[in-house]
């Protein structure tokens, strides 16, 4: 196009040469044929003859004035923009002529005449006179001595047999019999690392040029076809009907298909890989019927309603007959086991985080820990020998003689509140979320969360009023606490372990590490050797503390966050539940003998508890001396298992 | 321990795998040298087990060859010729800029050329391994024998190709070895068992192939290259076994009779000896002249007993089964109109025994005409057809297919002109247990066991008889019968209902009890392994879901085209309906 321009110019400069006055007009490229960005950022382009600046004309014509010139100027479609100049010329009619010509392909020049009449430089007529009159060389008569010399010594050549006559070029290749000699020992080690490529795929029936009806697409799998990736899909072409063989088109995509079988060949890489073939059955592991392991519980037989929020914690009273539950409605009820009656409901200052009944059967007291309170309850249900006895053991206390400074101040109900069965009062420094009983009875245990302190854990001795914090050290935000059933020890658990401490020797005897994210419970098997810890991410660990500190077994029954776990005092039996809403009762059978390890087969799903904002079962507990399973869930029931 | 500890990836398996780039480098070729000279060598990447250790601990995308077969790879001969023809090129692009003619046309002669020979032999060192690995060799010879000769590769190669293809079809003919054939959209496959080796091949359509532009025929070549060498050891091997002469030549009786015939339409003799080969029409010569070319190969009676016996009955009976199938066609005269694919027909007909003839001007080598009295079945594939002969069937071609795949002449009723053909079904699919079978195929089972039409169909068909009948009686009576039909139907329809009544109460309380028993016992057996399921180990558990889901996902498959089948069959049989009613 700046070539076009270029040759616009010349016209029009000589067109202003001939007809206006050049010193008048002075619009001259001065600068030759240079490339015109050079003078893009000037004002100028160029000097006259005086060594002025020739300025460019001046220019500001924006988008919209460019189109509304198109729109009304008349001659727009002739004006053409000159980039030497840096000006817009409108070209003249006889311009406007000249280049529809050179478009149209024909000659620049009106006046040119494509079709002279030619003539002729040499005549066709053959003349009787030669242009040369030159006799022939004597030489093109006489026959050549360099020739025949080299002829005749071509010839020598070939009666010597030193030349030969070329062969003649096999053009078909020759074939024999290739394994005539088949030596198996031949067959080289490269053909043991041989993999050979597999064969193509056999075509199935909607293949067919004709298939059955139901391996033709419906339109709706047609669209899906097409939309997709051609490495999506699972047909590489799509099923065609053909009313007979003279219909079937070629396949337009053949050679494709041959070319890419030839890029596998060579290019794909190879690698042997092993199918596994086995029958699915075979790889359910064989375990005792669940019918041989009863008794266990397998069906809900009553429902313990009355709580209006959710049910954090319930507990069993050690002869079976009460049970206790604690909810965030603020109150503790007491229950009848068999009947399913509520026959106590206390209220309390605060959402119950959890509850725990004395293991003792002497001693008719419950633990309860709400907000920054541990309150130790005597609900005066069953014998009343009994109760009567453990109001005289908490009256009994005498006060020691140097009053000590303790972490958690003791106070002794009176009035209203002794009446409604308040005992005792621990008011600790920090909220508490849980508390446990020591086997005998005389000592509980509070656990205070907090991840920057160590007063975490406290333990209460009921008899003598007195408080310890048994850690020095912080080593982790606890999340439960539990006494071994047998002897002096003390497990803790942390997010991700549980530390087993010598209570007497005041020492850490294990660190087990549990595998799981985050702990929310743990259990203890009433023989003491075997513990169970379940875990906010869906995990279920059995430890056997003499095989290792790494769990024996990780069940992940469970498809959502375990809350709680509990083991049964006398049958081979515990129970986990989850927020899934389920409770799974296993049977976990802990031999005496110690070379034989612990049996755990699933032999029950409870369900029945309904999931209410993600959250299932909270607790569970096991009645004390039947197989019976209690849980409690945020559908704010508790339910039976039998 | 003595010695120096080696670093992290200077022993294991990293020192036994090496890059691409790095192996072109340690044979000094260029990379298009390299691909041809994988493809002759038979040479491809391997996937390592540990690809991380053997990539350096790189994740990067490499591909791996075995660091063996690059050192083989080094001493192979061929690699010379291939430097050798650079240089060569190079001489001649000197010549040409230099315009040294001479130069030009004596380098052209002692143009480098290379052969194969060993690399077949040392790639297969057995005559079966060649022979499994003819597949692709065999669909790739026959595509390129179809290609025109125009530019894309060759002229020579085609030609061979084309003559390899014909040796092997007529192998194949005379060798009886075709077993299954099968029309797809594609082409159309072949199965032939060849030495115990069962062998397909795909042949496309007789159409001009359009090129694709993103296919790489220097590729195509290098493999045609290496498989028409293969390819042309195994006809000659193959030839060899059955006494034939190689390359083939036609028996003199049939050639003597070719020639009279055709003589004067065929000017080159060798263009027309490939073509009269390729006519599939006449028998080949044999290098010893045997009076009875079949020799039946019995199996020797060998004494044995219990589960011996019953093997060697079974393959007694495979080996009946096999020869009834081999004299499937024999004793008929087909004759092949000129819309017919004729070679694959002619392949296939002249390899189970049969006969074949086509018009004269559509190929040569035909023996006989259309106005043959003795033609038993004429193949045609129009609607229609003006002249018929009454003493001959006119078929579809598709007949000739179903029957080779069903392995006994199928009912030409199905197949006649104008007839809607029945489906054709892939002879290559076996169904295991739960796959979905297509009825067609269940009813080809029956007919294979000697049932006759099934029972079903007979009722339909006995059906629309009586439908037809009732159209053809006057329409009074028509409505009467009508009437009284669902008369009959209603009364039934109460009857049966007061019978389902009474039983279905009292069901539960006589057989609940066994009912609830068998149930609850179902469910304790799924609770249990519900159970145990939980119980199994991470890994196992990973599988078995596998497993269990590919289970899930072919039953899911053969389910969706049951119901698929099934809409269908309901649609067109409410069309039938509607048609029906409109004529009435």
């Amino acid at each position: 196009s700046t070539l076009w321009a270029n040759k616009s110019t010349n016209l029009q400069r000589g067109d202003t040469a001939s007809t206006i006055d050049v010193s008048v007009l002075d619009i001259r490229n001065t600068v030759g044929n240079v490339p015109m960005e050079w003078y893009q950022d000037y004002p100028h382009i160029g000097y006259n003859l005086d060594g002025k600046k020739i300025f460019k004309p001046i220019r500001n014509k924006d988008e919209l004035d460019e189109f509304l010139d198109k729109m009304e100027n008349p001659d727009y479609w002739r004006t053409v923009h000159d980039k030497t100049t840096a000006s817009d010329i409108r070209l003249t009619d006889e311009q406007v002529d000249l280049v529809h010509r050179l478009q149209k392909g024909q000659f620049g020049d009106v006046n040119f005449n494509e079709y002279e009449p030619s003539v002729d430089f040499f005549t066709n007529e053959v003349m009787i006179h030669p242009v040369t009159n030159r006799p022939q060389d004597k030489r093109s008569f006489i026959p050549s001595l360099i020739e025949k010399e080299k002829v005749s010594k071509l010839v020598h050549a070939i009666k010597m047999g030193w030349i030969k006559p070329r062969k003649p070029k096999e053009t078909t290749p020759q074939y024999y019999d290739l394994w005539a000699k088949e030596d198996p020992n031949a067959i080289l080690g490269r053909h043991k690392m041989h993999v050979p490529a597999p064969k193509m795929r056999l075509p199935g029936h909607e293949e067919s040029y004709n298939p059955p009806p139901e391996y033709l697409l419906t339109e709706e799998e047609r669209l899906v076809w097409e939309q997709q990736d051609a490495e999506d899909r699972k047909l590489p072409f799509l099923p065609q009907k053909h009313s007979c063989l003279r219909a079937v088109p070629a396949f337009s995509r053949f050679i494709h298909e041959r070319f890419e079988r030839c890029l596998d060949l060579y290019l794909c890489p190879r690698q042997r890989k092993m199918r596994v073939n086995v029958n699915p059955e075979d790889l359910i592991p064989k375990l005792p019927k669940p019918k041989d392991l009863q008794p266990f519980p397998t069906t809900m037989s009553l429902v313990y309603r009355g709580h209006t929020s959710l049910v954090r914690s319930i507990s069993a009273s050690p002869t079976g007959q009460w049970l206790v539950s604690g909810s965030d409605d603020f109150t503790v009820r007491f229950w009848e086991v068999n009947t399913g009656r509520c026959m106590k409901t206390l209220e309390v200052g605060g959402a119950v985080k959890s509850v725990a009944w004395n293991p003792n059967p002497a001693v008719c007291l419950v633990a309860v820990c709400f907000e920054r309170t541990v309150l130790l309850l005597n609900p005066s249900l069953g014998d009343r020998l009994v109760v009567s006895s453990t109001d005289q053991l908490i009256t009994a206390y005498e006060p020691p003689e140097e009053d000590k400074e303790q972490a958690v101040t003791w106070a002794l109900s009176e009035g209203l509140e002794h009446n409604m069965g308040h005992r005792l009062t621990l008011t600790h420094p920090k909220a508490v979320k849980q508390v446990v009983w020591h086997g005998k009875g005389d000592y509980l245990s509070s656990v205070m969360p907090d991840n920057s302190s160590n007063l975490q854990v406290l333990i209460h001795q009921v008899s003598k009023r007195r408080t310890q914090n048994p850690f020095r050290k912080n080593k982790g935000l606890v999340q439960c606490v539990s006494f071994h059933p047998l002897r002096p020890y003390f497990f803790v658990a942390t997010q991700r372990y549980v530390r087993v401490y010598n209570l007497i020797k005041q020492e850490l005897t294990k660190k087990l590490m549990t595998n799981c994210k985050w702990i929310s419970s743990m259990a203890i098997h009433p023989g003491g050797d075997n513990l169970i810890c379940g875990s906010y991410d869906c995990r279920l660990a059995w430890f056997d503390l003499d095989l290792s500190t790494k769990p024996y077994k990780m069940l992940r029954h469970h498809k959502k966050a375990l809350r709680g776990v509990a083991y049964h005092r006398n049958y081979p039996l515990f129970a986990s539940g989850a927020d899934d809403g389920s409770v799974i009762v296993c049977h976990g059978m802990v031999y005496n003998d110690l070379l034989q390890n612990p049996l755990i087969v699933p032999v029950k799903v409870l369900k029945g508890h309904q999931i209410t904002h993600d959250l299932g079962v909270l607790d569970v507990t096991f009645h004390p001396t039947q197989p019976w399973v209690f849980s409690s869930g945020a559908d704010t029931t508790i339910r039976l298992f039998t | 321990m003595g010695g120096l500890q080696k670093k992290k990836y200077e022993r294991g398996s990293a020192t036994n795998y090496i890059t691409r780039n790095k192996a072109r480098k340690k044979l000094q070729l260029s990379l298009a040298d390299f691909r041809r000279l994988c493809i002759l060598k038979g040479i491809y990447p391997h996937e390592p087990k540990h690809k991380k250790k053997v990539n350096k601990g790189s994740t990067a995308p490499r591909t791996f060859y075995l660091l063996k077969d690059i050192r083989f790879l080094l001493h192979e001969p061929i690699v010379r010729k291939f430097r050798e023809y650079k240089v060569f090129v190079r001489k001649l692009r000197k010549a040409y800029g230099k315009a040294e003619w001479t130069a030009v046309e004596r380098l052209r002669d002692n143009k480098p050329g290379y052969k194969l020979d060993h690399i077949i032999k040392e790639r297969y060192p057995t005559f079966i391994d060649a022979l499994r690995d003819i597949d692709d060799a065999l669909s790739m010879c026959f595509l390129f024998s179809t290609f025109a000769r125009t530019g894309k590769c060759h002229v020579q190669t085609i030609t061979l190709c084309r003559r390899l293809t014909v040796e092997w079809m007529n192998y194949v003919v005379t060798s009886r070895s075709l077993r299954k054939v099968f029309i797809s959209i594609k082409g159309i496959y072949y199965q032939a068992e060849v030495l115990g080796q069962l062998i397909t091949w795909l042949v496309p359509y007789q159409f001009a192939h359009d090129h694709p532009t993103d296919v790489d025929y220097r590729v195509m070549a290098t493999f045609t290259e290496m498989y028409t060498t293969l390819f042309g050891f195994i006809n000659f091997r193959l030839y060899q076994t059955l006494n034939l002469v190689y390359p083939p030549k036609l028996d003199s009786k049939a050639e003597s009779e070719l020639k009279a015939e055709h003589e004067e339409d065929y000017a080159m003799d060798s263009e027309s000896y490939l073509e009269k080969l390729s006519a599939l029409s006449a028998s080949l010569a044999r290098v010893v002249a045997t009076a009875e070319e079949e020799e039946e190969n019995q199996l020797d009676q060998f004494p044995a007993d219990g589960e011996d016996l019953e093997n060697m009955e079974a393959r007694e009976k495979e080996q009946k089964e096999q020869e009834a199938q081999n004299r499937l066609f024999e004793g008929l005269k087909f004759f092949l109109n000129r819309e017919v694919p004729r070679e694959s027909l002619a392949f296939i007909l002249r390899c189970f025994g049969a006969e074949v003839s086509w018009d004269k001007s559509l190929c040569i080598g035909g023996t006989y005409n259309v106005t043959d009295e003795t033609i038993t079945h004429q193949i045609v594939d129009r609607p229609d057809i003006d002249k018929q002969y009454i003493n001959r069937y006119y078929i579809q071609p598709q007949w000739v297919f179903d029957s080779v795949n069903a392995k006994m002449r199928l009912p030409v009723e199905d197949y006649f002109l104008g007839v809607t053909l029945p489906p054709h079904l892939s002879p290559f699919v076996e169904e295991k247990d739960g796959d979905y079978v297509p009825p067609e195929k269940l009813k080809l089972m029956a007919l294979q066991r000697g049932e006759k039409h099934e029972e079903e169909e007979d009722d339909d068909d006995d059906d629309d008889d009586e439908e037809y009948n009732d159209e053809v009686d006057d329409e009074d009576l028509t409505e009467e019968k009508n009437l009284k039909k669902m008369e009959d139907q209603r009364s039934q329809g109460k009857q049966t209902l007061a019978v389902k009544v009474t039983p279905g109460k009292v069901k539960p309380w006589e057989t609940g009890s066994v009912g609830n028993k068998v149930r609850l016992e179902k469910e304790e057996k799924a609770e249990e392994k519900r159970l145990a399921i939980m119980m199994m180990k991470k890994k196992e558990k990973y599988l078995y879901d596998k497993i269990m889901f590919g289970k899930k996902r072919t039953t899911r498959e053969a389910n969706k085209l049951a119901a698929k089948r099934k809409a269908h069959e309901d649609t067109s049989k409410a069309e039938k309906k509607q048609k029906k009613a409109k004529k009435q």
